[in-house]
């Protein structure tokens, strides 16, 4: 029998971005891109466990109310499931099991609200980052340089060459619990993703860096590159035409940019999971 | 008890969003204070444990992080004035709303009836303050009393043990359900009096139709046997108050006019919408014959039009303009999750794919007095733009058009636009998706939000002017999550066919969407008692009017019941059986079994007598100005190109996601360093086609003061042209009207009524010439006819505004162009003629004339360009399109220079005029239809010959260098700018807010 990519997108309460993520799998070779509202997954008809690759959508999870994620985080802590294992041990089964995560924007805030991410000793439930109001103190929406650091753990940015991408969001900026975990994440190479200028220098400065992030993170991973969030929208750039600039720049390859990090994702599972 | 959860950042971690209200408070009030900090408070009024306090207040409501907390002990420390601001009881609360969510989850039990968490902030704020100016910081800048409220402490005033005092707004009442009857038969007076003191907003006419139907002997007999009495319930009067509101029924739009123009020719109108919008796309649909790209128009709560074989685009534009004239942010946002529910209220449901707004405000920078129950322009236009940005950026749906006109008439009235299109599927379970009716047996079910007293008396309200005694209770604040799992859930409801009908309650609430819908039927019955409440103590009559957010109604056939309802409850969504359609042909309701009201249903729908309003056209007399010739043409362009029509909105821009969905591919903002106005965009909304939408407007309030039938003429191509500009297809593209005057019907109030009258038909003869004569059908539109202010001595009118706004396809979206000039070499080419036409140009607004020449549209001409416009695109000749509109030539030009980050050298003598023109005229006329475009060398030939028949000339180049060098009709060079200059000048202005 073939092997079966099989990717799942959870959906509800505010997640906006589901059906471009789901989209972005299927272009990557995903054979399954299923969107599952999380009242599938709380009613127990449909299990993490049958899937390879978890995306966590952008959006505004209960309106973003208590601080960006936050309400949702605790939703998937201590929600139940009708007959089957609660959401959270779901979670870390599929952790486990070695399977892919992935968090975008909204998603990456629940990552590290949940205490996903980074992940460090192997413990995904402790906090001990966040991600919170831009130094601006405003959303905004604009294209960024992205720096990856090729030295990184991270599956999904494994061998790819710098990155331009969208953010969207009012909270983004990354703060570390103190300066020994952020010191940890720059040695072990977890800070897949910053922000820089257009040569690719990591920038502290605004509109480079657009939200004020610690050490220019843009985005992170655990230190078994399995799990990864970021602020940027890799889903927002997989074809030509969503860049800004491709009415007026002709030789852009087809492929989106973003696209990339997706056909990692699913090159690994086909490779190393399957 | 309650108790107080306080959560403040850790020391050392930025407060940045108290860095944001302090920089607000400079710009606002001109307080420039050393510091402000924030701290969440949330008062949770439930039966916890201390242990359960602890673990939520360490749980979801803090981030351990950055976060520190205490309970019921204060945070605040090292201030000068402590201020906190919550809401008042009843207003919607949606960070309590999660918060108890939260709390429910973390428990695992549910709160009782009556538990809630209510949330408030504290500023702490240090500075020298006096209580005078910190009641002034509350009032006039972080709080709004209508629906807040706030406690002023200073540090001595402090309690350093237990903190700001505990408040609950809990909304208490002790109030019985009573129905009361009204004596109808009484004097006119006593009538009017009735109307006016019960906010119902009916005319004497119209309250006398009421008082006939009343006193009918036979309808008394059934009404007796019936136990609801003789004398009319307040319910019914209500509901006849609401659905005969000019908000609902369009009373003015639907009147007999009694028309005489400049000529002194006397003709009766019956109805303008019948007779123009109507009347016009009858006309355009007969003459497209099997091209006819209308599906749905006028009927539902949106417009559909074709877009693939599978697919059908629903568009609706709505405004929200006295509820933001109170509560800016409450207002803006309750309005575009409002005019979400329209689009995707329409047919079976749709599911929506892009926003767009529009706003009218006077200048921020406005300095003098601000008449009484006014806001400053300044937090009118900061409030607003935040409500788009979390109504649109919340719900998922990318806004991607817009604009900001600004005019000091609007400090009366902001006018705020919002619009939303949907894709519905062309069939739904093999029917056409566009249709739907409800049928005899089928329940009525209300789902999504609960029902308060917010929002009760919107539809009467926005059908007067402003005055003193305008109700607070019209202002809400919208619940984009409430409503977004509501839509989630609705669309999988659609999928599986479980309802006939569907439509949203907007104005009127229940009255008017279960009466719109049983008209299908001929009849309902309803069961007032049963709808759930967000608080008790509402009367039967409230919970039939209110306005209350994020509900739709629908028509679920009594075998689809219960898995509708278990499928929302699965959802956490509210959905709740509330009756009947019938055929009865009686609007029914009933409060406990009891009948509360008991209307005919043709009374209702059909009772209203028509109004009959006198309009009489006089031209204003006018004349040109005579302005010195500017001696620095350079200067003259940067002051153009800063004023507030003209600059960049890109600070409001960036703030609205335009891109989620993943299909903006022209974004707002383009070119070179993505910073150009662009246009419009182009929206691919389906991912296995490049099938693309376009949305453009037009909208031009300063030509009213001239003639109205060129402002509406103007509009109507402006629209057009942006739409062909990006690559729209200009044989499929379909219009929408949105309508806001000053109330044109003459009375005490308004002398000058037979002047408005006659400008709003004016509008409405260019309407329909000019869309007949583009072959653009109207599909939907809307008009908020009472944009006045008037208290005491002052009133103020708005300018009589029409939004037009242009929905349509492109079959490729590879095809698009943008404005910004693409590679040096490439030659400029205009397309159409400039005449003398400065009357109502932005040039002689900036010289405080208005003139008279005001721009005239030549429709054939610009359609027979506009046609061979999408032949240049589809052979791809074009490189860059940008159209020309306020500040004309000049400010196109250097709009496409800095945008595309290359010079130009423009050669005036070149350019196309009608007559003998002046430099300064010709650059900043704003004859309409006329477009600035870049062509390669390599597809010079093929583009002349494309035009050959048109009028078009190559002005100039594009270059290399960063400057715009214009040279004059006399051949000296007369600008000579650096496009770094010309594009500072035109961001500064607005950049900061």
């Amino acid at each position: 029998m073939a092997k079966v990519v099989r990717s799942i997108v959870i959906a509800g309460n505010g997640t906006n971005c589901e059906r471009e993520v789901a989209h972005a799998c299927l272009l990557a070779g995903s054979d399954r891109a299923d969107i599952v509202h999380i009242a599938e997954l709380l009613k127990g008809r449909v299990r993490l466990d049958d899937y390879h690759f978890l995306n966590f959508a952008g959006g505004f999870l209960d309106g973003d109310d208590l601080g960006s994620a936050k309400a949702g985080a605790n939703r998937l802590r201590h929600a139940s499931v009708s007959g089957a294992p609660s959401l959270a041990e779901q979670v870390r089964q599929f952790i486990a099991d070695g399977k892919l995560v992935m968090g975008v924007c909204n998603g990456f805030q629940l990552m590290v609200k949940m205490g996903l991410l980074p992940g460090l000793d192997g413990d995904f439930q402790q906090q001990n980052t966040t991600l919170t109001y831009n130094d601006r103190g405003r959303f905004e929406d604009r294209w960024t340089y992205l720096a990856v650091d090729e030295d990184s753990p991270c599956v999904f940015t494994r061998k790819l060459p710098n990155l331009y991408l969208p953010v969207r969001h009012g909270e983004g900026k990354f703060v570390a619990k103190d300066a020994a975990t952020l010191e940890r994440l720059e040695k072990e190479g977890l800070v897949a993703l910053r922000y820089a200028d257009e040569t690719f220098k990591p920038s502290m400065q605004y509109p480079l860096n657009p939200n004020g992030s610690q050490g220019a993170i843009a985005g992170i991973c655990d230190p078994s590159g399995r799990l990864f969030g970021l602020m940027p929208h890799p889903e927002a750039y997989v074809h030509r035409t969503h860049h800004p600039r491709w009415t007026r720049e002709n030789s852009l390859p087809e492929e989106g940019m973003g696209l990339w990090l997706y056909q990692n994702a699913v090159n690994f599972v086909r490779e190393e999971i399957l | 008890m309650a108790n107080r959860i306080i959560v403040g950042l850790k020391p050392g971690v930025r407060d940045a969003r108290g860095e944001r209200v302090r920089e607000e408070l400079r710009l606002h009030l001109g307080i420039d204070l050393p510091r402000i900090r924030t701290i969440d408070v949330y008062t949770v009024d439930a039966d916890l444990s201390d242990a359960e306090l602890e673990a939520a207040a360490q749980g979801p409501f803090s981030d351990p992080v950055i976060q520190n907390f205490a309970i019921n002990n204060p945070l605040a420390c090292d201030f000068d004035l402590l201020i906190e601001v919550g809401f008042r009881p009843g207003v919607t609360d949606n960070v309590g709303r999660t918060a108890k969510e939260a709390l429910q989850y973390l428990v695992g039990r549910k709160f009782a009836p009556g538990e809630a968490v209510y949330t408030s902030t504290q500023y702490l704020l240090n500075g020298e303050i006096n209580s005078a100016m910190a009641e002034r910081i509350a009032r006039d800048f972080l709080g709004n009393e209508l629906i807040q409220r706030w406690t002023i402490v200073s540090a001595a005033e402090f309690d350093r043990d237990r903190g700001v005092p505990t408040s609950v707004a809990r909304v208490t009442s002790s109030a019985e359900p009573r129905v009361q009857n009204i004596d109808l038969q009484i004097d006119d007076d006593a009538l009017m009096a009735l109307s006016r003191d019960g906010m119902l907003a009916l005319n004497l006419l119209e309250m006398k139709a009421i008082q006939a139907y009343a006193a009918d002997e036979a309808r008394i007999g059934r009404r007796t046997e019936l136990g609801i009495g003789a004398q009319l319930t307040d319910c019914e009067l209500e509901a006849l108050a609401q659905t005969w509101s000019e908000h609902c029924k369009h009373k003015i739009f639907a009147a007999k006019i009694d028309y005489l123009d400049a000529e002194g020719n006397r003709q009766t109108i019956d109805s303008l919408f019948k007779t123009f919008i109507v009347g016009a796309t009858a006309e355009i649909r007969r003459r497209q014959g099997e091209n006819d790209i209308c599906l749905s128009v006028f009927k539902d709560n949106a417009g559909v039009i074709r877009f693939t074989d599978d697919w059908s685009l629903v568009f609706k534009v709505e405004t929200h303009n006295s509820p933001s004239a109170l509560d800016p942010y409450g207002g803006a946002l309750t309005g575009i999750v409002g005019v979400n529910r329209d689009p995707f209220g329409t047919g079976l449901g749709a599911r929506l794919i892009f926003n767009t707004d529009v706003f009218c405000f006077a200048s921020p920078f406005h300095k003098g007095d601000i008449p009484q129950r006014l806001l400053h322009p300044r937090r009118i236009f900061e409030g607003v733009v935040e409500g788009v940005e979390h109504g649109g950026n919340k719900s998922g749906i990318p806004t991607v058009n817009g604009s900001i006109v600004f005019d000091e008439r609007f400090l009366g009235k902001p006018l705020v636009y919002c619009g939303t299109a949907a894709l519905m599927p062309a069939t739904i379970s093999g029917k056409p998706g566009h249709e739907k009716s409800a049928l005899v047996g089928d329940r009525i079910v209300m789902t999504g939000g609960r029902i308060g007293k917010d929002g009760i008396h919107g539809a009467t309200f926005s059908s007067e002017e402003l005055h003193e005694g305008s109700p607070a209770t019209a202002v809400q604040i919208g619940d984009p999550i409430t409503q977004r799992r509501m839509f989630d859930f609705l669309l999988i409801a659609r999928d599986r066919g479980l309802y006939n009908a569907i439509t949203d309650n907007g104005a009127g609430g229940l009255s008017s969407s279960v009466g719109e819908m049983a008209e299908d039927t001929g009849g309902f019955e309803l069961h007032l008692d049963r709808a759930p409440l967000k608080y008790p103590g509402l009367q039967p009559w409230e919970i039939l009017i209110s306005e209350a957010q994020e509900r739709m109604t629908l028509a679920v056939p009594p075998r689809h019941l219960e898995e509708f309802i278990a499928l929302a409850e699965e959802m956490d969504v509210e959905a709740t059986d509330l009756g009947e359609f019938t055929d009865s042909g009686f609007y029914h309701c009933l409060y406990e079994g009891k009948t509360v009201a008991y209307l005919e249903m043709e009374f209702i729908h059909e009772g209203v007598p028509q109004m009959v309003i006198p309009a009489r056209w006089q031209p204003p007399s006018l004349d040109e100005p005579s302005i010195p010739q500017p001696q620095d043409l350079d200067s003259t362009l940067r002051h153009l190109l800063g004023r507030l029509n003209v600059c960049s909105k890109e600070s409001v821009v960036r703030r609205y996601d335009h891109e989620v969905q993943a299909a903006t591919v022209v974004k707002p903002l383009t070119g070179v360093n993505n910073d150009g106005p662009s246009d419009g965009p182009v929206i691919r909304p389906l991912y296995d086609s490049f099938a693309g939408v376009v949305t453009t407007h037009g909208i031009c309030p300063r030509y009213s003061d001239i003639d109205t039938y060129a402002m509406m003429a103007n509009a109507i191509d402006e629209a057009l042209r942006n739409y062909v500009a990006v690559g729209g297809d200009i044989n499929h593209v379909a219009g929408l009207d949105n309508f806001c005057w000053c109330d044109p019907v003459l009375s005490e109030k308004t002398p000058d009524g037979e002047y408005k009258a006659a400008q709003l038909v004016r509008a409405n003869q260019a309407l329909y010439d000019y869309c007949v004569a583009f072959g653009v059908p109207l599909i939907s539109g809307k008009d908020s006819m009472k944009n006045d202010y008037q208290i005491g001595g002052t009133k103020i009118s708005i300018p009589p505004t029409v939004l037009f706004s242009v929905i349509g396809k492109m079959q490729d979206v590879r095809m698009a162009v943008t404005m910004d000039v693409k590679r040096p070499g490439d030659l400029v080419y205009l397309l159409g003629r400039t005449s003398d036409e400065l009357g109502g140009s932005e040039y002689y607004a900036m010289h405080k004339q208005l003139g008279t020449a005001v721009p005239e549209v030549d429709a054939s001409t610009a359609l027979a360009r506009y046609r061979r416009l999408n032949l240049a695109y589809d052979e791809q000749l074009v490189a860059s399109c940008h159209d020309l509109s306020d500040g004309g030539l000049g400010v196109a030009l250097a709009e496409s220079a800095f945008a595309g980050g290359f010079g130009m050298r423009i050669d005036l003598d070149k350019v196309p005029v009608e007559g003998m023109m002046r430099d300064d005229s010709l650059l900043f006329s704003e004859s309409a239809s006329r477009l600035l475009v870049t062509v390669h060398p390599r597809n010079r030939d093929r583009f002349e010959e494309l035009f050959a028949a048109d009028v078009t000339a190559c002005i100039g180049q594009v270059e290399e260098q960063s400057e715009l060098i214009i040279h004059g009709q006399q051949g000296g060079v007369i600008v000579k700018s650096a496009l770094a200059d010309l594009k500072e000048a035109w961001q500064a202005t607005l950049r900061e807010l």
